[in-house]
């Protein structure tokens, strides 16, 4: 197996895993904080996605549209808190799981109303396009480059933010014991507003940078979003480091398993066995870890709460 | 209402469903005929989910798995040209509970959202194993030529067949009543209302709540048997993620934990959907908040409205 092949399906992995993780940030942030469980949280993938794609065609500047898709998305979590989601904090989670199904019903549907079923293609700007040579004959593209690096600085900010900051203290005391931080005179309904508007906008950056990548289109959000909850049982829930380590692992056993577990069974099977099973199992293999991790730790590997 | 009046309910719907294909026959409207026989399916499924949804509290968000693995039984099965439906429905329930035994296996020792994301996310897992194996179709799936084969019964009769729904439906609420007030079923209630004093008072719910899944699964199974016999072709899209949901609704909007909840679910959000969408082509734009509103003020369900003070 070619050295630089291993390498560069390491780093699609990486690339992978900071997606998934700034998915995974704001949904266990809101179930940490609000013990929410958001299944429209894919909702904001797609809508992040779509509003960059739109305001990039509006305004032809790729920047202004991922400002505006970012702006736009935060805005459309906040409306989605305060119009519907508020009044489930204290619901069951199952009324939270078939509320929420109602909005990504909802949501889908609008995006189809407005921008059609047909998938969206989306292309990146000349200045983001391209390959870099990372090492001698390692060439890869600007673009994922810039995806990691995006993802691992919001991954180093939202760590700052929780760990260090006045913010990032009333999140955690809010996470322990709402009600004591409510007696000591904290607004704790615009925390969780705010908490929520910002999960919210981390999926929307997400879909944005996975535009281009990936397709846009309705429902693209939920098929990242079991995903996103394959990454949370696995990191144990409501811990952002969890979060961090089941993305990374999810994102690496994903990519290595559809890159190379065809050619891997070849050397053992027939090679109709292994066309037959490399891309079966290859599709299967997170929820098997998944499995496996349930099997040995069912409350995950981080489960600290936050 | 008394038991009594209940049972009488009960009866008249019976009896009304049962009247359904020569009402159809005589105004000449098969498609009505086809929408109950497909209601009455998704209703048996929405109670196989009501079993540990609703009694057993258990949120399983992936209860299509099973119909996905009952209605492949019949399509593999009859694939390689084995049409005989009492091996295709027995493999149905047999491959349907043990997946449900396997899954189960693994989600009930969690609890909580985790077992909502487990179930959600396994079901996941089949739907994809069912899209990458290219002998089945795929992606496509595939057609069921001929229906699943009985002696004396000929299921191309669409009265015959609506019949043997009914049948199905009925022994499967008969079935499911004696379950729920057996001493089973009083051990799975419990549990959801007290798992500490359930454990207190000596009896360990996992192995209940594991059979209780099981049931749940190969019940479910069947209907999936009889939903390929249906739709005459078979797809992943039998496992998607939102087919669960659909499921959960059902046994949410019908009222959980009754009887009859699932049966009036599984009408309602099947006829509902049929409505709006003859309507508009966007009409999940108006059933998802439908749904949210539902979820917000309408607690009970539509057998709240009937049997108000269920137990």
């Amino acid at each position: 197996m070619n050295f630089f092949l291993v390498l560069e399906q390491t780093l699609n992995g990486l690339q992978l895993g900071v997606m998934l993780f700034l998915m995974a940030a704001g949904l266990t942030l809101v179930f940490g904080i609000m013990n929410l469980m958001n299944l429209a949280h894919g909702s904001f993938y797609m809508v992040g996605a779509y509003l960059a794609t739109y305001f990039y065609q509006v305004t032809g500047s790729y920047l202004l549209g991922v400002l505006l898709g970012l702006a736009g998305t935060l805005a459309v979590g906040v409306a989605v808190e305060l119009v519907a989601l508020r009044t489930l904090y204290e619901r069951d989670h199952l009324d939270q799981v078939l509320a929420t199904f109602g909005l990504i019903l909802f949501f889908n549907e609008l995006a189809a109303m407005i921008w059609g079923r047909a998938a969206l293609y989306t292309d990146i700007p000349d200045y983001l396009s391209g390959h870099v040579d990372l090492l001698p004959g390692l060439r890869y593209p600007l673009y994922r480059l810039v995806i990691i690096v995006v993802g691992l600085a919001v991954a180093a900010l939202l760590w700052f933010v929780v760990a260090r900051t006045r913010l990032g203290m009333l999140i955690r005391a809010g996470a322990s014991n709402r009600a004591m931080v409510a007696a000591l005179g904290v607004n704790i309904r615009l925390l969780y507003t705010l908490v929520f508007g910002f999960g919210a906008a981390l999926a929307g950056l997400a879909g944005l940078m996975a535009g281009p990548i990936h397709v846009v289109q309705p429902g693209m959000g939920e098929l990242i979003l079991i995903e996103v909850f394959v990454v949370i049982v696995i990191g144990g829930i409501g811990s952002i480091r969890g979060a961090l380590a089941g993305a990374l692992i999810v994102g690496m056993v994903d990519t290595l398993g559809r890159a190379f577990l065809k050619p891997t069974l070849a050397t053992v099977l027939s090679p109709t066995a292994a066309d037959a099973a490399g891309p079966a199992l290859a599709s299967m293999l997170i929820y098997l870890l998944m499995a496996v991790v349930l099997a040995l730790k069912p409350q995950g590997l981080f489960p600290a709460r936050l | 209402m008394n038991p009594r009046n209940r049972a009488i309910a009960l009866a008249l719907g019976l009896l009304l469903l049962a009247a359904v294909p020569p009402i159809a026959s005589l105004f000449n409207q098969p498609f009505y005929l086809d929408l109950l026989r497909r209601i009455m399916i998704f209703a048996i499924a929405a109670a196989s989910l009501n079993l540990i949804l609703g009694y057993g509290g258990m949120i399983s968000f992936g209860h299509a798995a099973y119909l996905g693995v009952g209605g492949y039984a019949v399509g593999v099965l009859a694939h390689y040209g084995v049409y005989d439906g009492f091996l295709q429905w027995s493999l149905a329930i047999g491959a349907s509970a043990l997946v449900a035994l396997v899954i189960g296996a693994v989600s009930i020792r969690t609890s909580g959202v985790y077992f909502i994301m487990i179930t959600l996310a396994f079901t996941q897992m089949l739907y994809y194993l069912g899209i990458s194996i290219e002998e089945f179709g795929g992606d496509d799936g595939m057609r069921l030529a001929v229906r699943s084969r009985f002696p004396g019964l000929d299921l191309s009769d669409a009265n015959a067949f609506y019949y043997l729904v009914l049948a199905v439906l009925v022994l499967v609420l008969f079935l499911g009543h004696r379950l729920v007030n057996s001493r089973f079923g009083l051990v799975i209630r419990a549990a959801r209302s007290n798992e500490a004093r359930t454990r207190a008072v000596g009896v360990s719910p996992y192995p209940y709540r594991l059979a209780a899944f099981v049931i749940a699964g190969a019940v479910c199974g069947l209907a999936g048997a009889l939903l390929v016999n249906h739709t005459g072709y078979l797809t992943p899209e039998f496992m998607n993620w939102t087919r669960s949901g659909e499921l959960m609704f059902m046994v949410i909007l019908g009222g959980i934990g009754s009887l009859a909840g699932p049966v009036l679910g599984a009408f309602a959000l099947l006829v509902l959907e049929d409505l709006l969408s003859g309507w508009t082509e966007h009409w999940q734009l108006i059933l998802g908040p439908l749904l949210v509103l539902s979820v917000l003020f309408f607690r009970r369900g539509l057998a709240g409205l009937f049997f108000p003070k269920n137990e």
